[in-house]
């Protein structure tokens, strides 16, 4: 306090002649600059933090027991993808090969590839399954029905998988690590921008597909008068049976159509 | 578009035949891995879906008699379909499928403020006050097709839903849109040593369940067999799960009807 009076007083003479100084002291621009400026670094910061240093943190990046090629495999088997990735009896879907199918072809090498070296040297010769590490898999409490989708709907692999056909090389299988969800599930882009549908596998994405999907039998025209004298009923009467579909809460399809 | 036949699951429950012997609680608890803890002693906070219940006459020695009632949930209808705990429920975590008739739960998205648990006369919703704790080793022989719920939410009978989930997708493989009745059953149905536990659904005509019971459609599903009833019928739930008993004051106690009251003539 004295030594700034003492400066006023000191100063007195050249008050008037730096007036322009003063002025800016006034206004508060003086100490606005390093307030913005560090407020602008901090933001950066955080920024950089929240998608960059953050994502690379919460997942964990492990490499699969074997670099698969698919685009090689689906050359040579004779039902595509449904050669390895087939229907049970019983109805339910076999996800991942286990060892039996892989050893239909593969019981002793059959080329000098050291991954198939690796593999029947580790899993065939000593009878161990292979653990795969699955990019799709849904957390437990969803229920998807590759009959309905595949079977009924006829539905391509790719829709929701992406091209994996044609990948040579497995890439790495990266895992949140709070809910051990695959990242697949929520998708690369950690906004949840997604440019292909296969992009993501959230349950927006099975929603998003599924709206379009009825929009398009509400406006069924290869049927026209069942579908006409429906939508009647449906615009008409929304707490009827048609309109209100399967839920008795949400007009929709009922949660436990997918959920268990 | 194509419709199909709306379904209504229901069960029946012959009270002369269950002696007590409690299968069906147990095929229930592991078929939907429902959590146990070491000390189950407080039924309060104890989980089953399935519970049998022991009524007597409270009458003295020479005339005292006993009946064994199982109680899942009663997947009520309610009025088209708005039953006490759907339409209750704030998270619509609950609702009640038209297409089947069951009433589902989603354990995601639940959060636990149990108001179902208050509006259900039935008590046959239960809220999780921990998360399960399997026995060493036990998470091996937990259901697959069942999800494990966590602290928090409420939970109950679902008939089995997996199963018809399952049942659908090998009808799918195969090119049906329909099952027999064989190809979906409850777990505690097959259980049921003495075959008193019968499901199916209740609209077609070809099943068990209904040519039991004869639900009355212009009487909110009432059975026309005279020995089959249901539990508190008169509070206008309209459950689908039938009971049936030759004895009268099973039928009575049921639905608490007073000594001068007589069953049937309700309201």
């Amino acid at each position: 306090m004295s030594t700034s009076d003492e400066k006023v007083k000191a100063n007195g003479k050249t008050e008037k002649e730096t007036p322009p100084e003063q002025e800016v002291r006034e206004k508060g621009n003086g100490s606005g600059g390093p307030i913005l400026f560090f407020f602008l670094v901090g933001f950066i910061a955080s920024l950089l933090v929240g998608w960059i240093v953050f994502p690379r943190l919460l997942y964990s990046k492990k490499k699969q027991p074997i670099d698969f090629n698919h685009a090689l495999h689906v050359e040579t088997v004779e039902e595509g993808c449904a050669s390895c990735h087939f229907f049970r009896e019983d109805g339910s879907f076999s996800g991942v090969p286990k060892l039996a199918k892989c050893m239909e072809c593969h019981e002793e090498a059959q080329g000098e590839d050291p991954e198939e070296l690796k593999f029947v040297s580790e899993y065939v010769e000593k009878g161990r399954e292979v653990p795969w590490l699955i990019y799709s898999r849904q957390p437990n409490c969803v229920f998807f029905s590759h009959a309905a989708h595949v079977r009924l709907a006829g539905m391509d692999c790719v829709t929701c998988h992406g091209p994996v056909g044609e990948s040579t090389r497995t890439k790495p299988y990266e895992e949140n690590r709070i809910t051990g969800i695959s990242r697949n599930i929520w998708g690369k882009s950690i906004a949840g921008i997604k440019r292909n549908p296969w992009d993501r596998m959230k349950m927006d994405d099975c929603a998003e597909c599924h709206a379009k999907e009825a929009a398009k039998g509400a406006a069924d025209l290869e049927r026209p008068i069942d579908g006409f004298f429906n939508n009647i009923i449906r615009i008409a009467f929304p707490e009827s049976l048609l309109g209100r579909k399967s839920s008795a809460q949400t007009r929709n399809e009922a949660c436990f159509v997918c959920h268990k | 578009m194509k419709h199909e036949q709306a379904k209504k699951y229901g069960m029946v429950i012959d009270l002369d035949k269950c002696t007590g012997c409690g299968a069906c609680m147990v095929a229930c608890m592991a078929e939907n891995n429902i959590p146990f803890k070491k000390d189950e002693t407080n039924k309060l906070d104890s989980i089953t879906w399935m519970r049998v219940y022991q009524l007597t006459n409270g009458k003295p020695f020479p005339n005292t008699d006993i009946c064994y009632i199982p109680r899942p949930c009663m997947h009520c209808e309610g009025d088209h379909g708005h039953s006490p705990c759907v339409s209750v429920c704030p998270a619509t975590a609950t609702d009640y499928s038209l297409k089947t008739g069951i009433v589902s739960q989603i354990y995601t998205r639940c959060f636990g403020c149990r108001y179902c648990m208050a509006a259900c006369p039935y008590h046959a919703r239960y809220f999780n006050w921990w998360d399960p704790v399997w026995p060493d080793g036990m998470e091996k022989y937990l259901n697959p097709d069942v999800s494990p719920r966590m602290r928090g939410v409420v939970e109950k009978c679902s008939f089995c839903f997996h199963r018809y989930q399952l049942a659908m997708n090998k009808a799918f493989l195969e090119g049906r849109r329909e099952l027999e009745e064989a190809q979906y059953q409850t777990a505690c149905a097959q259980a049921c040593p003495a075959g008193a536990i019968v499901f199916g659904d209740l609209n077609n005509t070809k099943h068990r369940v209904h040519r039991i019971v004869q639900p009355d459609p212009a009487h909110g599903g009432r059975p026309k067999n005279p020995k089959a009833f249901r539990l508190l019928e008169r509070l206008g739930t309209n459950p689908k799960v039938y009971y049936l008993s030759s004895r009268e004051w099973v039928r009575r106690l049921a639905d608490h009807y007073l000594p001068n009251e007589t069953p049937g003539k309700g309201h």
